[in-house]
């Protein structure tokens, strides 16, 4: 593994074409996936803000800064953003795109024009969504649960029609990455030597694949039930309410996957690199990947333990759900494991890797205690669920965008960025996190619904602890924000391999030529081989 | 990169990230069938709700059943089987080069697929005349079921679909059509040809299903 | 931040330690016993891993002439952290099935109260005849089951103290059932969100001694009131989530000055507010829509008023002058 680090004439994929022009008809996986991060950044900045006008008007009870109607859309605009634009891009889209075909040894991903394609289902659908803006917005929660979302008198239509457009986004990113993992592996890549990242994409891809289509037909079906009155969903018509939420939780459940997956991958390789030390369990590692993608099929009706369907399917889904719980210990111990007996250096992303450990641990036994079928009707839709869900989406997925985007910084950029600053932003986000979500687990154990508007007096204490907390969060993000910037525009030259890890995309200069690699590499060991 | 390479580069049917035409093609092929995958996925919706709603309302849809005249689904079956046999035939003879006959068989696939919209019109037109349409504009007033207007919403919707996913088959044999027409495709390459023929088997089969869930139920 | 503190740790010792609200029927104590189980389960397990890590974090920290151990897997450890996690979450998966179980099984001879959910209210029926809004009358120590659906969307019937809950959805019955064991008042909350006025969609639970209890089912609520004072207590009961009495907005108009004022609608003529048009306002709301509101919201409320709650109502819009 040890292909020749100078590109001629230092061409690299960011100054082989210029022009927006070019940016904008780019095949290139590499820009692809440059193209992602602004859009995912531009996104998160958006549903940051409607966390924190959500926060603020949380601090105190009763009317804030603002009235019910407006709470609603902003709370509704925060999980569509948070869900649909970032987290389920984020990783896969952004990361995925540029790391995958670099850590395989592929020029680029199977299908280029699908790719970009892709990248232009995300904006347009993010567009049709935002459209809703100017027809009273949107203030169905991101679940769109009928009948409410057929009766509002709001722009749920364009908001449905956009998540579905943004849905062929997922598949073609999730097919894409299927064929390119199957067919266009580097000589002696074989797949028990692809790094852990690969796995969790290839997880990831199964099932975008697979549940993505059932939520187009879903909310296609909303978008009917708007337009034509079919009536599936609607009571007054002789159809079901309940039959939504089981269409939606069937999507909607595998999309947490969809979320995690991915994160749970780049952890693996954050966590070796950075220990120098090779994965303590590759194998279980990866077969857990397939595993949660498998079973993760199979547990959606525990979103319905209080809905109305039967207390056997209730059980049955609580018995599943129990399952998912045992490749994901798995996980987490290998990854403790693999702390064992390294040689472990703090640098920013091992620090958001460590992190993600801590509020994904919480996040996993909160999850336990809600699948317990007997604790979920108490804890169900309060903000016991909202603090587990955070735990594990933002504690889980987004500390782990922030590991491999300071992880592979210095590959996609060539530059490096401000260590120091970088650790400041780790210490806000994750000390900022605990003191938003934590109190909210109390919230809900004492019994504050979720979505609310105004709450009891007796919670304030705690909302506003949260709100605090909020602040801090956003405090760091921003602070992550112009190392990031600073880092693009004003960083240090990186070397090919700066952490001296040992996956194939180290092995090319950085930033990587067009055609990825020099020479083609050609690959005779495993993945982390830290002899 | 000289400007000669890349002009030979332009022209080849073998994308620059692939190895050779062998890999290319076995990409293609895995990824439509995965496309595939997701396309059964998303008609799998409406078979459920389907299910659900047949489990709840069967004599709903022995009375909706009966406003679907089956000589006229049974055509469209037979005229979509055909169809499917002329596209695989042009997938063939685009195979062992013989280029007009693959356009010939092209041809008479998208003729047949016409012919399949034209019977689905007048099938339409008919519901249409009568108000026997989904809830919000059912006027029908002879129904015996109180939710015969939910069977309709179900056969627009699974009609509706299917007939858009005929359309954008159409539109795919055309344009493959085209490309055999310029001379594009031949026993090494004919990747495009053999994944719209797919695509194509797959409209058909949802109809397969389709005609005796609809038309024949009791 | 005192103040907040010591309410924050009041509210820890109200709940006995488990931040549970207080024990309002026979299921909350089987209830919290296993939350409690889970909650020391989990953190122990959180113990482990993050102690762990943070633990191996300092030890193996990168110092100069160390290199790391080359170790890459070992298959007893591997198996026994996934065979006993399994049988723990086996644990939890038949003890909550078992107490899911008792929460489920609904008592035959139960007192029965019809529930009727709307945005944003709750409405009570007993067998006698009677209804309430928001305020719900159960008699103690008896099992009450409640036999719900909805006028709209989905609602949730959420009694914290009782950690009872259940979606109420339109179209279908759904039931959930408690049994107090001791008089009090306990909160009422709708669950699942059902728009604007979702977190005020509150009520009260009044569990009252079996004497009381029969005293409230004879007493005939209006006797000896006033129309206007009929129409005021129904106005806080129905009403005051979307409308004030006075002329400030809230959901929908403040009602002070309205009647006998001329209201301007949305694409029809001015409309003289005298008593007909009240009246087709509580019972057919989508036949005016008022400028500047969004038309539909109000639900109607026809079938859940008498003629005599009717004409209270109108009696009180007129009294805001």
């Amino acid at each position: 593994m040890s292909a020749t680090a100078t590109a001629p004439s230092g061409d690299n994929y960011l100054n082989h074409e210029k022009g927006l022009w070019s940016w904008l008809t780019t095949l290139d996986h590499k820009r692809i996936g440059i193209l992602y991060m602004i859009s995912v950044m531009v996104f998160f900045l958006l549903g940051g803000i409607f966390a924190m006008l959500m926060r603020t008007e949380l601090i105190a009870p009763g009317r804030t800064i603002m009235g019910p109607e407006t709470y609603n859309r902003v709370m509704t605009y925060h999980g569509t953003i948070m869900v649909f634009m970032v987290i389920i891009p984020g990783i896969p889209a952004f990361l995925g795109n540029f790391i995958m075909p670099l850590q395989i040894g592929a020029k680029d991903v199977a299908f280029p024009k699908l790719n970009l394609i892709s990248w232009y289902c995300l904006m347009v659908g993010a567009l049709v969504a935002f459209t809703s803006l100017f027809y009273n917005g949107v203030d169905t929660g991101w679940t769109f649960y009928t009948p409410y979302s057929i009766r509002t008198h709001t722009g749920v239509t364009f908001m449905v029609l956009g998540a579905f457009i943004m849905g062929f986004s997922s598949i073609l990113t999730g097919l894409n990455f299927i064929v390119t993992i199957h067919k266009l592996r580097a000589p002696g890549m074989t797949f028990w030597r692809m790094p852990l990242f690969c796995w969790g994409l290839y997880s990831t891809a199964i099932i975008q694949v697979l549940a993505t289509p059932v939520l187009a037909i879903t909310l296609l079906l909303i978008a009917c039930e708007r337009i034509l009155g079919v009536g599936i969903f609607d009571p007054t018509l002789g159809g079901d309410p309940v039959l939504f939420e089981h269409f939606f939780w069937f999507y909607s459940h595998p999309a947490v996957y969809i979320m995690i997956l991915p994160a749970m991958g780049v952890i693996s390789e954050v966590i070796t690199a950075f220990s120098h030390k090779t994965i303590f369990g590759y194998k279980a590692i990866a077969f857990s990947s397939i595993g949660i993608a498998a079973v993760s099929f199979f547990v959606w009706g525990h979103h319905l333990f209080v809905a109305g369907q039967s207390e056997v399917a209730g059980i049955i889904f609580s018995f599943i759900t129990m399952l998912v719980g045992v490749p994901t210990a798995i996980k987490v111990f290998n990854w403790t494991a693999t702390l064992y007996k390294g040689s472990i250096e703090f640098k920013p992303p091992m620090l958001f890797a460590l992190g993600f450990l801590f509020l994904f641990t919480i996040g996993g036994v909160t999850g336990i205690m809600l699948a317990t079928i007997a604790l979920d009707v108490h804890l169900h839709d309060t903000y016991f669920v909202v603090a587990h869900f955070h735990y594990v989406m933002v504690g889980g997925t987004l500390m782990a965008i922030m590991a491999g985007f300071y992880y592979w910084f210095p590959k996609i950029f060539g530059r490096m960025y401000n260590i120091f600053w970088a650790r400041i932003t780790f210490v806000l986000i994750f000390v900022g996190f605990n003191v938003t979500f934590f109190p909210q687990f109390i919230l809900g154990a004492m019994g504050m619904p979720r979505r609310y508007y105004d709450y009891l007096p007796a919670f304030t204490s705690l909302n506003r602890i949260s709100s605090i907390g909020a602040y801090t969060i956003g405090l760091g993000f921003l602070i992550a924000l112009i190392v990031i910037l600073q880092g693009i525009f004003g960083g240090e030259k990186a070397s090919a391999n700066p952490w001296g890890a040992k996956t194939l995309e180290w092995s090319t200069v950085s930033p990587p030529p067009h055609d990825n690699f020099v020479t083609e590499p050609i690959v005779t060991a495993g993945p982390y081989e830290y002899r | 990169m000289s400007t000669a390479s890349a002009h030979a580069e332009r022209h080849s049917p073998l994308a620059h990230h692939f190895r050779d035409m062998a890999q290319q093609f076995d990409a293609a092929k895995l990824g439509i069938w995965i496309f595939l995958c997701t396309e059964i996925l998303m008609f799998g919706g409406l078979f459920v709700a389907y299910i659900i709603f047949h489990g709840l309302y069967p004599a709903m849809f022995a009375e909706g059943a009966r406003w679907c005249d089956w000589r006229m689904g049974a055509a469209n079956t037979t005229v979509l089987i055909i169809s499917s046999f002329f596209m695989a035939s042009g997938v063939h003879y685009t195979q062992t080069n013989e280029r007009v006959k693959a356009i010939r068989c092209m041809a008479i696939t998208i003729v047949l697929g016409f012919v399949f919209l034209v019977i689905k019109y007048f099938e339409w037109r008919h519901k249409f005349e009568l108000g026997l349409l989904p809830p919000h504009f059912f006027h029908y007033q002879g129904a015996h079921h109180k939710n015969l207007a939910l069977f309709f919403a179900l056969y627009f919707c699974m009609t509706g679909l299917h007939g858009i996913h005929v359309v954008a088959g159409m539109c795919l044999i055309t344009w493959v059509m085209i490309r055999s027409i310029k001379g594009e495709f031949n026993s090494e390459y004919y990747t495009a040809v053999e994944t719209v023929g797919l695509f194509w088997h797959l409209v058909d089969i949802v109809w397969i299903y389709l005609f005796p869930l609809l038309y024949l139920v009791g | 931040m005192i103040w907040q503190l010591s309410s924050l740790f009041s509210s820890i010792a109200h709940a006995n330690g488990t931040f549970m609200p207080p024990d309002g029927d026979t299921i909350a104590p089987l209830y919290d016993h296993l939350y409690l189980v889970m909650v020391l389960m989990s953190a122990i397990a959180s113990l482990i891993v993050i102690g762990g890590m943070v633990y191996f974090s300092i030890k193996y920290r990168r110092q100069t002439g160390r290199k790391s151990a080359y170790i890459t897997h070992n298959t007893t450890l591997e198996f026994l952290w996934s065979f006993i996690p399994f049988c723990l979450f086996m644990v939890a998966f038949g003890w909550g099935w078992y107490v899911y179980y008792q929460m489920r099984t609904m008592p035959e001879d139960a007192f029965e109260v019809n529930v009727l959910a709307q945005q944003w209210s709750w409405n009570f029926m007993y067998k006698s005849g009677k209804k309430t809004t928001a305020d719900m009358y159960v008699p103690v120590n008896t099992p009450v089951r409640l036999i719900m659906t909805s006028k709209d969307v989905i609602h949730s019937m959420y009694i914290p103290a009782f950690r009872q809950k259940q979606d109420v959805v339109p179209g279908r019955y759904t039931q959930t059932w408690f049994q107090a064991p001791h008089v009090g008042n306990f909160h009422i909350f709708c669950a699942e969100y059902c728009g604007m006025g979702h977190s005020a969609m509150l009520g009260i639970v009044h569990v009252l001694s079996k004497a009381d209890f029969d005293k409230w089912l004879e007493t005939n609520p209006y006797k000896g009131l006033t129309p206007v004072q009929v129409g005021q207590h129904l106005f806080q009961q129905k009403c005051s989530v979307c409308h004030n009495p006075t002329t400030e907005r809230k959901v929908g108009p403040g009602l002070q000055h309205v009647f006998g004022s001329m209201v301007q609608l949305q694409g029809q003529p001015p409309h003289l507010a005298d008593e007909n048009y009240i009246r087709t306002h509580i019972l057919h709301p989508s036949t005016y829509s008022v400028q500047g509101f969004p038309k539909g919201v109000m639900p109607s409320f026809q079938g859940q008023l008498s003629e005599e709650e009717l004409t209270g109502l109108i009696e009180y819009v007129k009294s805001l002058k």
